[in-house]
């Protein structure tokens, strides 16, 4: 690698000590970038690395990956909750009632329709919302601060009061107002639970974006921006070409970010729809059959699809986003 | 024509900020109404303010819940603090074989549905008598925000200028002091904000709490969501109940808006 041998060669004169100085001291890439003399002396670093890396690798091994261990395990299992002495291997039972029930991919589709226009929608809010705040205005302060909050409010919080507060039909504000302009009341919750549950999520994730999207814009550089403008490259112009090309790593960090949190999404579903009309996203489907029908063995096969099908997901999105930020970063 | 243009955007702008801002407005101003003025349609605006509401929920108990929270999102903050601080050096500053792969490793345990290892951590918590406890809720919101705190922990810390560590090391400067002197301070706005993020995320956690908690251990989500009896006239004291659970965290991310900015566009971008 060529860009390697750039930043392990030791700084000869002004112009590369200042290049160096700005070199940040992590790497993406595997190999140790300062040469390291003496074998014994490099074990020692190793090791000592190791010795921090390990805490907290075992940590999350013990909390996170054993139990899905044991979680692959009881999905082989016959185990009802009502019937506890009546456990015993069935092989692939369980994986057959999965992908032979019509549940399955009626959970998948939500989870996928769900997660990915919430994912979209808040996106392009958020860079609608990000372009407006970037604006020199007065009290752009006070607007961001207001912008970013329903990020912050508890999940738990936010559903009940769009349930109640804002969609109730009759003392929600939403139907309140659409009454205003002689629109006649909606049943949000009953008759359009999946737009409801979109319409919170995609409330709650714009600010996330926002911010994401907001810290891209203010790292591009004016000097370029005022270059193209002197050019005679118009606003619009300048948004296409220059500032859209630049966020799109930010874009694509949020979109990661963003997909990881709304994939598990649990709170509104259970608290304002309980999972009816297309909202029984697998990890509802999941809680469901394990806590509502008590149904161990069944709960951990849908567990283990889940999973299969969510990592194979994170694979693909990681693999590319990582390949950016590793050769893209290097470079 | 330019000027009016400008301020047509900024109006525009602030439209679309306070419809954003407005459901969280109109439950605060719920939570100060009577039951009656709340239910009132169309809306009264003018209804007597009082805190009576507030009274009402401190009444129900919600104190413990809030103690209950306080301890698992404060303590398992501090534990992922001193997990994640030793990882992130050790992946970005120590030569590692595969900083790639245990960063990768991390993260795509983010990736694993809560909902997949409930199933033995209810059974094992069941079988040992450990459900309802608060410490068992510290050490699995640990084990939640471990992954992000590692990833963003690391691109913090690899803003760290090569040359101050090294002098650091000619001078003698043991693994220790390396850390606490020298990088520490540099990336202390970084470990604010990472701190900042785990806080928000473990105090709004909702799943494992409702799951794993009943009397003793319950924190403010499980607890709210269950406060709707359906009988009755509850929109105001729903409304109080809400503004306290969320108030600890709007103010904090309210407070450190710039570390918010700087730990999601960071870490997140680097």
């Amino acid at each position: 690698m060529t860009s390697n041998s750039e930043t392990t060669t030791p700084p000869s004169g002004p112009a590369a000590d200042a290049s160096t100085a700005r070199t940040p001291l992590g790497m993406w890439n595997s190999k140790p970038r300062q040469p390291v003399a003496g074998g014994a002396a490099a074990k020692q670093t190793a090791r000592l690395a190791r010795g921090l890396v390990l805490p907290g690798l075992i940590f999350t091994i013990l909390l996170t990956q054993i139990p899905f261990v044991v979680t692959i395990i009881f999905s082989f299992l016959q185990w009802n909750q009502l019937r506890p002495d009546e456990i015993r291997f069935t092989g692939w039972d369980n994986y057959a009632v999965v992908f032979t029930g019509p549940d399955f991919l009626r959970s998948l589709l939500a989870t996928v329709t769900i997660t990915g226009s919430a994912v979209l929608l808040s996106l392009l809010l958020g860079l609608f919302l990000a372009v407006l705040l970037d604006r020199k205005f007065r009290g752009r302060g006070l607007a961001r601060t207001l912008a970013i909050t329903p990020f912050l409010v508890m999940p738990a919080a936010a559903a009940l009061v769009w349930k109640w507060l804002m969609l109730d039909s009759n003392v929600g504000m939403v139907n309140w107002s659409l009454g205003l302009f002689g629109i006649d009341p909606v049943q949000w919750n009953t008759n359009y639970p999946w737009v409801t549950i979109v319409m919170v999520l995609v409330w709650q994730y714009t600010p996330f974006m926002m911010l994401i999207l907001m810290a891209g814009l203010q790292s591009q550089g004016g000097d370029v921006l005022e270059a193209a403008a002197v050019d005679g490259a118009g606003p619009v112009r300048v948004f296409w070409s220059l500032t859209l090309p630049h966020l799109r790593p930010y874009a694509e960090i949020a979109t990661l970010l963003g997909s990881i949190m709304l994939l598990q999404v649990f709170d509104p579903i259970a608290i304002m729809t309980k999972g009816t009309g297309g909202t029984k996203t697998l990890s509802y489907l999941l809680y469901e059959r394990a806590f509502i029908g008590l149904d161990i063995g069944q709960a951990a096969a849908f567990g283990v699809v889940a999973v299969i099908v969510t990592i194979g997901f994170a694979m693909i999105t990681l693999r590319s986003v990582f390949s950016i930020f590793v050769e893209g970063k290097v470079r | 024509m330019r000027v009016f243009k400008e301020s047509l955007v900024t109006s525009l702008t602030w439209l679309i900020v306070l419809l954003f801002f407005f459901p969280i407005a109109w439950m605060v101003f719920t939570a100060l109404k009577s039951e009656n003025d709340a239910a009132a349609i169309p809306p009264r605006f003018d209804a007597a303010l009082s805190l009576d509401q507030f009274r009402a929920v401190i009444d129900t108990g919600i104190g413990d819940y809030l103690t209950s929270s306080f301890i698992a999102s404060v303590g398992s903050t501090v534990l992922v603090l001193a997990l994640a601080i030793p990882v992130a050096y050790g992946l970005s500053i120590r030569p590692i074989v595969k900083v790639r792969d245990v960063l990768f490793f991390f993260i795509s345990t983010r990736f694993l549905p809560a909902a997949a290892s409930i199933l033995p951590i209810f059974i094992i918590l069941k079988t040992i008598g450990a459900l309802d406890n608060i410490n068992v809720m510290l050490l699995l919101y640990a084990a939640m925000n471990l992954p992000i705190a590692v990833w963003m922990m690391r691109s913090f810390f690899s803003e760290v200028p090569e040359e101050i560590v090294e002098a650091a090391r000619l001078d003698g400067a043991n693994l220790r002091t390396e850390l606490v002197r020298v990088v520490l301070p540099i990336v202390l706005p970084g470990v604010a904000a990472v701190a900042l993020i785990c806080f928000i995320f473990a105090w709004n956690e909702y799943f494992l709490a409702n799951l794993l908690t009943t009397v003793e251990a319950r924190t403010v989500p499980p607890f709210l969501a269950s406060f709707v009896s359906g009988r009755g006239q509850f929109l105001a004291i729903l409304s109080a109940a809400s503004t306290l659970a969320v108030l600890p965290v709007v103010l904090a991310g309210w407070l450190a808006q710039k570390q918010l900015v700087r730990g999601l566009a960071m870490g997140a971008v680097k």
